[in-house]
């Protein structure tokens, strides 16, 4: 594809007032789906989670999952929306082979929640609010996988394969208002309106919110303006941004590409673009043509649902603490400096941390496991950290390394086990033979070699020079191929040498 | 027996429990009829292989003394919208063409669990489209009383397999009168519940809040018996309603005893009673009207004025949900596929799949649908159309006010020639004005033959309709009509029926 | 207000995915002006003050327990497919849109 001309980043600041719009969805970890009774499950093989609803089998018909609701509720809630009296689904009709009857049921000029606001926090403790017009139930659609092409893209595909165990899985679609006045930070606002709205459908647990698994989805809208135009600028819809780096870099892109064709006098389209991580460029998808008359209209297999307002009270009582004020709560029990806080927060790993001292961790522990280790692992793999281990391995780990059964560097080992799903933190300990030497003897036998051939070292210790015995560990260390417990070797040695 | 065949299922069932017939006599008797008649009849799109089987069954269940259900080894026809796990389930359509479900219809299940051997599947109209079983991409019906004529639709395949004695019950499914109008063809019973009343899952849409399943019989007490076995709540169906029902077949029962017709109030709508409505027609409505009077019933004109906008109003609400419904034939996951020569995209194979697959009156329907629902026209159709439903309830709620039932003639004319209005799509359309406006809300409607017309010797259904939820109404009131027109002629009304063995024609 | 034409008959069958031959979008063409002549008089009858009614009972909250239940094996699923890979349902390509 062509390369698109940018321009420079500063400099499309000062000639253009970027305005944003963000469409995030939902996934709900509901046990079924959204209006079938199949699982709603991740990874099982094809076209296994599926009733006769899911395929839009002919005479199949919807019936709503009443937990989807109430998830829905608590989201609008959370999000400062005001909870319909009344609401409806509606039929969007389109055809496209991963939509099973070849219309989506979601809603339309009735959502269930509407009128919110969020306040979300950047990197240097600014609190932005983004005002949201309305969050709506719909349900997802199946995947497609493209056979035959050189990229396993669409483009050049010889044929492909629908699995419809994701058709029908219930989602919540978040619109915001159009978003003014974040100038240079336009994407970071993005990205930290994403992170916010993960924190609160982990904290409410209605979604596992993975963005690597397309339980949490943005699509960006980035338009323009000239300095000093009341005008909004025509808009791009940025699709497929799947993790909160790229919603960042995304908009950044757009932003560059769009001030060099207004630039140049060139009109910019009203298009949905794909966004690629890997060239860390948009491109265009399908033009908009007959797919804007979505025929819309009430489903007639549904019928209007009105949240009683005791259950919306009883929803409001039971919302967790906003995340900022969580966060100033957190911060002061766990004693955490801001520095180290706030670097747990930028690295979006606050929910993980938090599980993982819940879990039964210390919190710096907790931190050291997460922006450590596990960071520095899924940067490796280029994956989000939260999806290699759940917070309660994590706490497990470190459970074993308080205990003294494994040291330090056996976790390390025990933790690339978890990743790699060989079992749980015991097994993993088990099959890998990671425990420490607790046995005296073995330790002792290893310490009589290593002085052997260093006999110089007793006597330095004996003679006041302690460190010495460094030597003396390393070595045993390297015998026990590091399953010793280095305190207690250490020990040993001191024993001897004053024995 | 001289021949089970032309027994009610009630007396069928009789004959069952006291085991002087077994089930499989029964059912063979009716599948040697459907062979006899049914290459001149076009009633069946698919004839069962296991009727026999399960009726052995039901006969060793009853030789063991297992309690069974009063219908339990009584064959049934079941129109082809509905879904059926070991038969094709084609709702008439060449783009179903050898479709077997993987699961069975709510109804079906149902039958299947009150034991009763499933003869077939039978013709319609494609998609239920139609008055006339004209529009079957499986060829036509033709009428059981009549095999010049149509049997009316979309359910004629079902209706004539009744009026024929291929089978003593069959259901069907009523959009606009799809059960009403071909009973009335041909001197059947044809129930369409209210809506709610019998569950959705598993019959093939064609508009939504508009369909319901329904009992054709050839006798009142029958459809209540059927109806007591499919109908009630169903959690797959969002619009099955949850109340407890009373029994329809003693609702029938009761209305066969007499008294029920005494006291009643009976309004005949105005705009149901058309002076352009064949004269036989009339005249058999008006004498049926004065036999009630003569009975202590008070006949009551009531007037509803938004009638007039029914049809349009209906054909808009129709065509749009029918044209989202539809969508879903598109060759990916059932169902006929059409590859155009080429390298054509998923695109093209879907629009020649549908060009191929759908007829003509398909086609016809979701162009009109997709235009009432496309942008800037959605609230000057699709929108002013659900405010005359509005209008239609209330016009209904106002006469109810007044009245215990509403009656009128089923259809405007008896059975027509088959190809007789083939050409104009609007006048078959306009067929349907009396049966219309009862699906437009949703309440109950019965047919059941009250005579001939004197020109043309055909039946005429006489429509009786009650408040939503008030079923029982419709079969009590039902079966005194019915009980009191046997008890004049001295018969059954099928026993007029003309004698067809088959090749003759 | 009807305004059918040709072009309108096209655009309607792309937005239904039929593919018309040119006979039938003539055909469908003068059959739908006429239909829609005849339907208008919809508008007649109703004022701003009516309400819209979608279901002809009237209920709401109709919603069933977050249960699994009545799953197809992948092979019940694919029964009909006119093609599939074995766990799959099988199309020709897409053109247009990146997944």
């Amino acid at each position: 594809m062509a390369k698109d001309a940018l321009m420079d980043f500063d400099k499309a600041l000062e000639k253009f007032e970027p305005v944003i719009g963000l469409e995030v969805h939902v996934e709900l970890s509901t046990k079924s789906k959204m209006f079938s009774s199949a699982s709603n499950v991740f990874g099982a093989d094809p076209n296994t989670a599926v009733t006769p609803v899911c395929l839009g089998l002919p005479g199949s018909l919807p019936v709503v999952n009443k937990d989807a609701v109430r998830y829905s509720i608590s989201l609008g809630l959370a999000l400062g929306c005001e909870i319909a009296e009344t609401c409806r689904f509606a039929r969007k009709n389109y055809f496209y082979p991963d939509l099973a009857k070849n219309y989506q049921i979601s809603q339309f000029d009735e959502p269930i929640a509407f009128e919110g606001s969020l306040e979300v926090e950047l990197d240097n403790g600014d609190i932005v609010t983004i005002p949201i017009e309305r969050a709506h139930m719909e349900e997802d659609a199946g995947k497609l996988t493209h056979v035959g092409g050189a990229t396993g893209r669409i483009q050049g595909a010889e044929y492909s394969l629908v699995d419809y165990n994701r058709a029908g899985v219930p989602l919540v679609e978040i619109v915001t208002k159009p978003i003014y006045g974040t100038e240079g930070r336009a994407g970071e606002v993005a990205r930290a309106y994403v992170s916010t709205i993960r924190d609160i459908v982990r904290g409410l647990g209605i979604s596992e919110a993975r963005m690597e698994r397309g339980n949490l989805r943005c699509d960006a809208n980035v338009s323009l303006r000239p300095r000093g135009d009341e005008k909004l600028g025509t808009r791009t819809e940025t699709k497929n941004v799947n993790s909160l780096r790229s919603i960042e870099r995304a908009i950044r892109y757009e932003i560059q590409r769009q001030a060099a064709l207004l630039d140049k006098g060139t009109a910019i389209i009203q298009e949905t673009r794909h966004w690629h991580e890997d060239t860390g460029t948009t491109s265009p998808g399908r033009p908009k043509s007959d797919a804007d008359d979505y025929r819309y209209f009430p489903e007639p297999d549904l019928l209007p649902i009105r949240p009683s307002r005791e259950l919306v009270e009883e929803l409001r009582a039971a919302l967790p603490e906003p995340p900022a004020a969580q966060r100033r709560r957190l911060k002061a029990e766990w004693g955490f400096s801001d520095l180290d806080f706030k670097s747990i927060v930028n690295a979006g790993l606050l929910v993980e941390v938090r599980e993982t001292v819940e879990a039964g961790a210390n919190p710096q522990s907790a931190r050291k496991w997460w922006m450590g280790e596990l960071s520095r692992t899924a940067n490796e793999m280029n994956v989000e950290p939260s999806s290699l281990v759940t917070p309660t391995q994590v706490a497990e780990l470190q459970s074993a390394v308080d205990a003294g059964t494994i040291n330090d560097k056996l976790a390390r080992e025990a933790l690339a086990g978890l990743i790699a799903n060989e079992g749980t933190v015991a097994e993993i300990i088990e099959k890998r033979g990671l425990t420490v030497v607790s046995d005296d003897g073995a330790l002792i036998a290893a310490i009589d070699a290593a002085l052997a051939s260093q006999p110089d070292v007793l006597e330095k210790i004996a003679s006041g020079k302690v460190e010495a015995a460094g030597a003396i560990i390393g070595a045993v260390m390297k015998a026990m191929g590091g399953k010793a417990d280095a305190a207690r070797v250490r020990e040993l040695v001191i024993e001897r040498a004053s024995a | 027996m001289s021949d089970l065949t032309r027994l009610s299922a009630a007396e069928q069932s009789a004959l069952l429990e006291s085991r002087e017939i077994s089930s499989v006599e029964l059912t063979k008797a009716h599948l040697d009829r459907i062979a006899e008649t049914d290459s001149d009849l076009g009633a069946f799109l698919h004839v069962s292989d296991d009727a026999l089987t399960i009726a052995d069954e039901v006969d060793a269940a009853r030789a063991g003394g297992v309690s069974l259900n009063p219908l339990a080894g009584i064959p049934v026809a079941v129109k082809d919208v509905l879904c059926t796990l070991d038969m094709p389930s084609t709702a008439g359509s060449k783009i179903l063409e050898g479709w077997v479900p993987p699961y069975d219809a709510t109804p079906v299940a149902r039958l299947r669990t009150a034991r009763m051997p499933l003869l077939g599947k039978t013709n319609m109209d494609e998609f239920a489209m139609g008055s006339s079983t004209e529009h079957s991409a499986y060829g036509i019906t033709r009428n059981s009383w009549d095999r010049t004529r149509i049997p009316g639709g979309s359910g004629g395949g079902s209706a004539s397999a009744v009026g024929a004695f291929q089978a003593s019950l069959a259901l069907g499914s009523d959009t606009g009168g799809s059960i009403r109008q071909p009973a009335a063809f041909t001197g059947t019973v044809g129930m369409k519940p209210t809506y709610g009343g019998v569950s959705r899952y598993g019959a093939i849409a064609l508009a939504s809040s508009l369909d319901q399943i329904g009992p054709v019989t050839r006798t009142v007490l029958d459809a209540g018996l059927l109806h007591d076995i499919i109908g009630g709540y169903d959690h797959h169906d969002s619009t099955s309603i949850s109340d407890e029902w009373p029994s329809f077949a003693d609702a029938a029962r009761r209305g066969a005893r007499g008294e029920s017709l005494k006291g009643l109030r009976v309004g005949v709508v105005k705009e149901l009673d058309l002076s352009g409505f064949q004269p036989g027609v009339t005249a058999r409505f008006h004498e049926t009207l004065t036999m009630l009077a003569a009975e202590g019933a008070e006949i009551v004109d009531v007037s509803a004025p938004n009638f007039e906008y029914a049809v349009a109003a209906y054909y808009l609400i129709l065509t749009a949900e029918a044209s989202s419904n539809l969508a879903k034939f598109d060759s990916v996951r059932f169902g006929l596929r059409v590859t155009p020569n080429g390298t054509p995209t998923v695109e093209d194979v879907m629009s020649a799949t549908r060009e191929v697959g759908f007829g003509a009156e398909a086609k016809r329907r979701i162009i009109l649908g997709t235009y009432a629902l496309s942008a800037g026209y959605y609230d000057a159709y699709y929108g002013s159309a659900q405010k005359v439903r509005t209008l239609i309830q209330r016009d209904f709620a106002a006469a109810f006010a007044q009245v215990d039932v509403l009656v009128s003639p089923t259809a405007p004319t008896t059975a027509w020639k088959v190809g007789e209005n083939l050409d104009d799509p609007l006048a078959m359309w306009l067929s349907d004005i009396t049966t219309i406006p009862v699906n437009m809300a949703g309440i109950p409607g019965i047919s059941i033959p009250i005579g001939l017309a004197d020109e043309d010797n055909l039946p005429v259904g006489l429509q009786i309709m009650a408040p939503a939820r008030d079923d029982a109404r419709l079969y009590e009131i039902g079966a005194a009509i019915e009980a009191l027109l046997d008890a004049k002629r001295g018969s059954t009304f099928s026993a007029l029926t003309p004698a067809f063995t088959g090749g003759a024609n | 207000m009807s305004d059918i034409t040709e072009d309108t008959v096209r655009h309607l069958a792309n937005l239904a995915r039929i593919a018309l031959t040119p006979e039938e979008v003539t055909t469908l063409t003068s059959e739908l002006a006429a239909i829609v002549s005849a339907v208008e008089k919809v508008n007649e009858a109703v004022s701003a003050d009516v309400p819209a009614t979608s279901h002809p009972i009237p209920m709401e909250n109709v919603w069933r327990e977050d249960v699994v239940a009545d799953e197809l094996t992948s092979e019940q699923a694919l029964t009909g497919a006119p093609d599939h890979d074995g766990s799959r349902f099988r199309v020709t390509a897409i053109l247009g849109e990146e997944a």
